[in-house]
């Protein structure tokens, strides 16, 4: 972790604001306690593999991108197959239809260099800190810390995990609930490919694996490609799944999520289709599901980090920094990009290669555990410990 | 100062071929033959399960509730006692797979419960398979062949499994009176599966005369003393002559004939080219068939020195180690690979099944297939990979690089080693670990 060269970059940047309000400027101003907190939802979906921040919310309007992004520059909002608009500067991927539809309502923010307090460029180290909320490694994860606080309203407990296994983030003290439907659990089709690949070594192998992904419907012909994997719903209907348990009054008030298949390191511009589509496709089912419980949820999206500002020489992207988190829910402040946004012209970049962070990942999940959950000042700081440089965010939050 | 021995490959082919992998934390053994040839000698005692005489009463137990319309006996869960019972046999045998420190030891039990196959889809067998194991197989799988086979041919699950029990000799007394006969099943079996083989020229003749020397081996399941039962009133009376070896009557005369196909030279191809394609390769070479059959016949079948024989073959030290896992190997080397802590052992019996090796569950008499062409099916690679990213959305944290350093060492590839690192999450790279070739075999 290097403050230093953090603070140094806050003095250089541009200090864009993009949207609506100067919300995140407003400092640590409290919002009026309208509702029970317990009628409060709030689920976190972590995108594993580090989604590229640069692509799913392309800055058209920063002079810097064309050159750095190149063949991974979508056409600007209005042109075919363009980027869906996000008021000016900022274009969403035309694969967040269901997004897009929320930003419209005022349901969804999108959140832009931002990043965890470490710097690691490692998978595993990142989602460890992003799942504990530290910068030291620990063996609970802050949204089980944060359940602490949270009373389960029902015989339900109060947190719940949605897929296979406990993610970090949600083990911890506090025992939580686990729901996964059988028989769904299936690689990634990005995962699939490559542990086709590792067979390459053995013919004997090869040549099975190939046929066995043959009949599941993979096209080994267009790999990279999207194409039509049977178990494409899988996401969406474990989101569907956690809308369901969420609307009920007596179940569960948090749930966590993930979602891998986001380590674009080549073709980038076909293999992130894959899990986009599933995310998009994911959060509209979740909304349905959620039905009127949806007007008393947020939904935060975060990955352990962003990607290389410049293409790499597989129209890929490498491990960066700087990456982009999403909000949405009935009870969120949204229609606007929230980002204090760095640039990206040369010297403006991370290391001369990443997006410069300029937010701290945990003031929005701690703004969301104070002014969504209602959790009092303590419970938040035990959530994320050693944190007083990174103020819980104010306004992500209807009033 | 970390120093690399030269040697320090051996440590892992001798816990990867011989064994079950190394459980997370567990270092390569540093004298691996030593290692080896440590376990023949001085074993750990057997998982504790049912007996017997414990397995026929819960099921009779069981049985007679049913008839008589009511409930059946109850474990203090709420489950059916005889069903509870059974799982914990089979939860005792994953537990030991899952923690054993003498994998090569485990490996020759499940290779020798595999070559002596009884199968759970023998219903009435279900409650004693554990106790078969503990009983026939365990105290002899370093010890001498013949026993063996003899332990096995009168053990209760054999017996029904092989329907021997009802077995009746046309010229005994029982079988004069109630026109009842021979069942040639286990005679079969014996020669064809456990002993000397097609190969050992046998005919019909030979099974039916060898299955009339089988009359009378029966099952008590009621009375004690319960287990194995001679009944002198279903034997068959008169000369046998099995493989032009001539026999009498009488129990004695049929543990003579099975000592005798036990110990004959065809036995010892038999089970020389087994063995070396379990713990060699698909196609075993000649000269590895050949050694073994030559310690096979010089100890007159001394399993602990053909084990000992085993570990000294240099084909089965030879890289790349390209013996495809099967399921009962994979799902095991996996579990411990990622270090699946022992009060979850239930996780081996449903991957066993998600991969088509069900515990104790052989489809036929002659056990599970032993071979790439088999285990490296399509469907059965798709879900090896299925199974494996699900085992390893088990895991809350991890090194991957770290598991997959301690699982493989010097035997992992670099592009292995790649794709762990570079992998999106803790789950992808630990899928990739255990669905990389080097892996999926021994």
């Amino acid at each position: 972790m290097s403050d230093a060269k953090h603070a140094s970059f806050r003095i250089g940047r541009r200090g864009l604001l993009l949207g609506l309000g100067a919300t995140f400027a407003l400092g640590r101003s409290r919002v009026a306690f309208g509702q029970a907190a317990g009628d409060r939802r709030l689920v976190v979906i972590i995108l594993r593999g580090a989604l590229d921040g640069l692509h799913a919310v392309q800055p058209y309007g920063d002079p810097g991108a064309a050159e750095l992004r190149g063949a991974l520059m979508l056409p600007e909002p209005g042109q075919e197959g363009g980027l869906l608009d996000l008021g000016g500067q900022f274009g969403l991927h035309p694969g967040f239809a269901n997004l897009h539809a929320m930003y419209r309502a005022n349901e969804a923010l999108a959140l832009h260099a931002v990043a965890g307090p470490h710097r690691s460029r490692s998978h595993f180290e990142a989602q460890d800190l992003l799942e504990t909320g530290a910068s030291r490694s620990m063996t609970s994860g802050w949204l089980n810390r944060a359940l602490q606080a949270v009373p389960s309203a029902g015989p339900s407990r109060a947190g719940i995990a949605i897929g296979a296994g406990v993610p970090l983030l949600l083990r911890g003290p506090v025992p939580v609930g686990a729901y996964a439907p059988p028989g769904l659990d299936r690689p990634s089709e990005d995962l699939m490919y490559r542990l086709a690949e590792l067979q390459g070594a053995d013919p004997r192998l090869a040549a099975p694996f190939a046929e066995g992904m043959r009949a599941r419907g993979f096209a080994m012909q267009t790999l990279g490609a999207p194409s039509n994997d049977p178990d494409r719903g899988s996401f969406p209907r474990l989101a569907a799944a956690a809308g369901r348990l969420l609307s009920e009054s007596g179940g569960p008030r948090v749930a966590a999520l993930e979602l891998g298949g986001w380590d674009t390191h080549a073709s980038q511009a076909g293999r992130i289709m894959g899990p986009l589509r599933l995310l998009d496709d994911g959060i509209g089912q979740l909304k349905t599901s959620l039905g009127a419980a949806w007007a008393r949820t947020a939904v935060l999206i975060v990955t352990e980090f962003g990607r290389t500002a410049r293409v790499n020489g597989n129209l890929g992207t490498d491990h960066g920094t700087g990456g982009v988190a999403f909000l949405l829910g009935g009870a969120v402040a949204g229609g606007r990009v929230v980002a204090d946004w760095p640039g990206l012209a040369p010297g403006q970049l991370f290391e001369n290669r990443d997006l410069q962070p300029t937010r701290d990942l945990r003031t929005i999940a701690k703004g969301l555990l104070r002014d969504h959950l209602r959790l009092p000042e303590a419970a938040v700081a035990q959530a994320f410990p050693d944190s007083r440089d990174a103020p819980p965010m104010a306004g992500l939050i209807r009033a | 100062m970390l120093v690399v021995r030269p040697m320090s490959v051996r440590g892992y082919i001798a816990a990867i071929r011989f064994g079950y992998g190394l459980r997370l934390g567990e270092a390569p053994p540093a004298d691996p033959e030593a290692w080896l040839v440590g376990q023949i000698d001085n074993p750990a005692p057997p998982p504790q399960g049912l007996t017997v005489a414990e397995g026929f009463e819960l099921a009779l137990a069981d049985r007679a509730a049913r008839r008589a319309n009511m409930e059946a006996p109850r474990a203090p869960n709420g489950r059916a006692a005889l069903a509870e019972a059974i799982r914990a046999d089979m939860i005792a045998q994953a537990h030991r797979a899952l923690t054993t420190k003498e994998g090569y030891r485990e490996r020759l039990v499940d290779f020798w419960m595999n070559h002596f196959t009884v199968s759970r889809r023998v219903g009435a067998i279900q409650p004693i398979i554990g106790a078969f194991q503990r009983d026939a197989i365990r105290p002899h799988v370093t010890g001498r062949f013949a026993d063996m086979v003899v332990a096995v041919a009168r053990h209760p699950a054999m017996l029904v499994y092989l329907d021997n029990q009802n077995s009746t000799g046309p010229a005994s007394p029982v079988g004069e009176r109630r026109r009842r006969g021979l069942n040639e099943n286990l005679a079969r079996e014996v020669l064809e599966l456990h002993t000397v083989s097609p190969s050992g020229g046998y005919t019909q003749r030979d099974v039916q005369e060898f299955a009339r020397l089988l009359t009378g081996w029966s099952v008590e399941s009621r009375v004690p003393p319960v287990g194995f039962a001679f009944r002198p009133a279903t034997h068959d009376p008169g000369e046998k002559v099995i493989l032009g070896r001539r026999f009498g009557d009488g129990e004695a005369e049929g543990e003579a004939a099975l000592r005798f196909l036990a110990e004959h030279p065809a036995t010892w191809r038999h089970l020389a080219t087994k063995l070396a394609r379990h713990f060699v390769a698909d196609d075993p070479p000649a000269e590895a068939v050949r050694a073994l059959e030559a310690v096979l016949r010089d100890t007159r079948g001394d399993l602990g020195a053909v084990a000992r024989a085993l570990v000294r073959l240099p084909q089965a030290w030879d890289r790349p180690l390209a013996k495809m896992k099967a399921p009962m190997d994979y799902v095991i080397t996996a579990a411990r690979a990622i270090g699946l802590p022992e009060e979850r052992a239930d996780v081996i019996l449903t991957g066993l099944a998600a991969l088509d090796q069900p515990l104790w569950t052989a489809p036929q008499p002659n056990g599970w297939p032993d071979g790439l062409a088999h285990w490296a099916s399509p469907e059965g690679l798709m879900r090896r990979v299925d199974w494996s990213y699900n085992l390893a959305g088990r895991v809350p944290r991890a090194d991957p690089r770290a598991v997959a350093a301690a699982a493989l060492g010097p035997l992992g590839r670099a592009e292995t080693a790649t794709a762990v690192g570079r992998a999106g999450s803790v789950r992808d790279a630990l899928t990739l670990l255990l669905g990389s070739p080097e892996f999926m075999q021994r």
